[in-house]
């Protein structure tokens, strides 16, 4: 029995495409305003639409393709056996992809559920839903028959995406169709904006923060060929996250028309976060520290490392933009944006393609097509996300002061428009960053596909010589 | 040394791994969130507050089509600037019909949560379509379309109603029977209008438009 490892370079491809296109369509948007008018009075160019097929493409394309992928990768090696259901797993692969084929379209066409990084309708709601459900059943079959005693820890995080993220999606998409294309949230006002921010920053907590994790445990040893620094501190660092992330969701509605007790409680436990997510960017860092020597030459581990460091950065943003007198100025600025890319560019984007510049020559069985093209990847990505995270915060900044400001009477100092008009500098270098970075991924695309080019998946068979019980 | 051994129950059962994660993950939402989600008086209507009529929720319906939320809040924080800014700030009850809720979490263009009778439905009109012929900085897109679709091009205001009336909106039969002649001969433009001006009316102690 060998792995099932051809479901994982279909993943990888999907992931790579839905890449390009999602941040395609992110540039796209980021130059909609600077030239408004770009959209050519199309509905299907509108930057409404446009970006929000940005962010579904990027998230649930880009971002869960990847994780199922590395995922089903993973949870073979640390259990020691091929997949279980090899078979779901390919339905898991190709639900998934038609879900955001047609969703994608849904939303060019017009179908929105209204709701923050969950606006697909409900026809694709129950999809997402069915296919998470047989990426459960394939991932904690894997895990139940497995060879070794213990459960590695990146499968922790993962099944903590698993579960998780099934729990708040189906309470955030609960609602009442009216037609196929149309329903209506059962929950109202601010009902349903404590709900959606439960799952929207639980979305970020558990997709992009633990998800990625999980990945992060996996490959960043594998890569460094060195075991985790510590395993007393990736088991506090697990169930601290796991805990005390669900409970941030309401610094999004810092002095908003929800209940005070929520707004403060969630900005203490915001604060606390920082906690277990510096103990995890240690780990790791401590980890790697241990290869330095490598670190100069492998282009994969280069990412991951910078990666780390985003990780770093965002996650000591969040908590400070979480408290209730900065947020105050960040609020409804460029500024969240901002703590956004650098989040989901430098952590989740960057890890990614350490990821697969590690993991494509192993499926191939071929080496790298070039090592140089991936390190002006690594610069044309770090250049792109610096330039974006500074533009952004220039721009926030300008916003929150400028929007707050009094004049010795009492009066607002700026219209809206003099604002606003400010900010074309600011939107001029993102949409700049963006291209960058946009090009940096349309390289390893290129570079990914001559690797695998003339080459079938390598499927190799699980270590022989178990002996039952063994632990890992 | 106690909790590494407890430690190695979970992580060598895969049904304890679960199980741990469920219970774990759920205490926030079963203490912070469910509560709110079960008092309903956190989206009570305030006074002067009723339900979209049914040009105002199709424009509604299209304001979201459109993601309009993703570039204009609908909530005025109960800060100086703000209120001298944009008015009264926003009350929980204001919300009590909206599904979803379209507060929004960034202000690319201004905050619309009382602009309502800000401007006349000319303006709004001439606004929509193109931006620039009002304000020449605007970034925002123009809806050209708006104005060459007719109002719920699939005849589906009813089933739209009935599904909010059966979520508990108070809509009467009535109502809803005659939604389809408040529709015929309007366009979409007049629908967005119509929603934008009904926007923040219960605060300024005026009579619904």
């Amino acid at each position: 029995m060998k792995y099932a490892d051809r479901v994982v370079t279909a993943f990888t491809a999907c992931a790579m495409i839905w890449a390009v296109l999602g941040m395609m369509a992110g540039v796209y948007v980021a130059a909609e305003l600077v030239w408004p008018t770009i959209d050519f009075g199309q509905p299907a160019f509108s930057f409404g639409r446009l970006r929000t097929l940005h962010t579904t493409l990027v998230l649930f394309g880009f971002g869960v393709s990847a994780l199922i992928g590395t995922a089903f990768y993973s949870v073979q090696r640390t259990s020691h056996v091929r997949l279980f259901a090899p078979g779901l797993a390919w339905f898991v692969f190709y639900a998934w992809q038609v879900t955001i084929v047609l969703g994608g379209a849904s939303i060019l066409a017009g179908w929105n559920a209204g709701k923050e990084y969950a606006e697909l309708e409900w026809p694709f709601d129950i999809a997402i839903a069915v296919a998470w459900v047989a990426f459960a059943v394939v991932f904690f079959g894997t895990i139940a028959r497995r060879k070794m005693q213990a459960i590695y820890i990146s499968n922790w995080f993962y099944g903590a995406l698993i579960i998780v993220v099934a729990m708040l999606h189906i309470v955030n998409s609960l609602a009442l169709p009216a037609t196929i294309g149309k329903s209506y949230s059962l929950f109202a006002g601010a009902q349903d904006a404590i709900v959606q921010w439960w799952y929207g920053h639980n979305a970020v907590g558990f997709l992009l923060t633990g998800g990625f994790l999980g990945m992060l445990y996996y490959f960043l040893p594998k890569q460094a060929e060195q075991p985790i620094w510590s395993y007393r501190l990736s088991i506090v660092a697990f169930w601290a996250f796991v805990y005390t992330y669900i409970w941030a969701g309401p610094h999004h509605l810092h002095y908003h028309s929800v209940p005070e007790w929520v707004q403060s409680l969630g900005m203490a436990m915001s604060l606390i976060l920082l906690a277990p997510s510096w103990a995890t960017m240690v780990n790791g860092i401590m980890t790697v520290s241990a290869a330095s020597k490598k670190l100069r030459s492998d282009p994969a581990l280069k990412f991951i490392v910078l990666s780390l460091a985003f990780y770093g950065l965002a996650t000591f943003e969040g908590p400070m933009l979480a408290i209730k007198s900065v947020n105050v100025f960040s609020h409804f600025t460029e500024w969240t944006i901002g703590h956004v890319h650098s989040g989901a560019l430098g952590w989740n984007a960057l890890i990614t393609f350490g990821t697969f510049y590690f993991l494509v020559p192993r499926l191939a069985g071929a080496p790298l097509h070039s090592a140089r093209l991936a390190n002006v990847h690594f610069w044309l990505a770090l250049a792109g996300v610096m330039l974006y995270v500074l533009a952004m915060w220039g721009a926030g900044v300008s916003q929150g002061v400028l929007w707050l400001s009094l004049d010795q009477l009492g009066e607002v100092r700026f219209s809206f428009n003099d604002v606003m008009a400010a900010m074309k500098p600011y939107y001029a270098l993102r949409f700049i960053a963006g291209l960058l970075f946009l090009s940096g991924a349309l390289l390893m695309t290129y570079n990914l596909a001559r690797t695998f080019a003339g080459h079938r998946t390598v499927e190799v068979a699980p270590p022989a010589g178990h002996r039952a019980g063994a632990p890992a | 040394m106690n909790f590494l051994s407890l430690h190695r129950k979970i992580e060598r059962h895969t049904g304890l791994l679960i199980f741990g994660i469920l219970i774990v993950s759920s205490i926030g939402g079963l203490v912070q969130v469910l509560p709110i989600v079960l008092d309903d008086s956190h989206s009570a209507p305030a006074s002067g507050v009723a339900p979209y009529p049914a040009l105002a929720l199709e424009g509604r319906d299209i304001y979201i089509r459109e993601s309009c939320s993703t570039c204009h809040t609908q909530q005025v924080r109960p800060l100086l600037a703000e209120v001298k800014r944009y008015g009264p700030y926003s009350r929980a009850g204001e919300f009590a019909y909206d599904r979803p809720f379209l507060w929004g979490s960034k202000r690319t263009g201004p905050d619309l949560a009382r602009v309502g009778g800000k401007y006349s439905d000319a303006w709004h009109r001439l606004h929509l379509t193109d931006p620039r012929a009002v304000v020449p900085a605007s970034i925002m897109p123009g809806y050209p379309w708006l104005a060459e679709r007719e109002a719920d091009r699939g005849r589906t205001i009813q089933a739209r109603m009935r599904t909010l009336q059966r979520l508990g909106h108070p809509y009467s039969d009535a109502d809803i029977a005659a939604a389809p002649a408040a529709l015929e001969g309007r366009s979409e433009l007049d629908a967005v209008t119509a929603y934008l001006q009904s926007l923040g009316r219960s605060m300024q102690g005026e009579p619904e438009p």
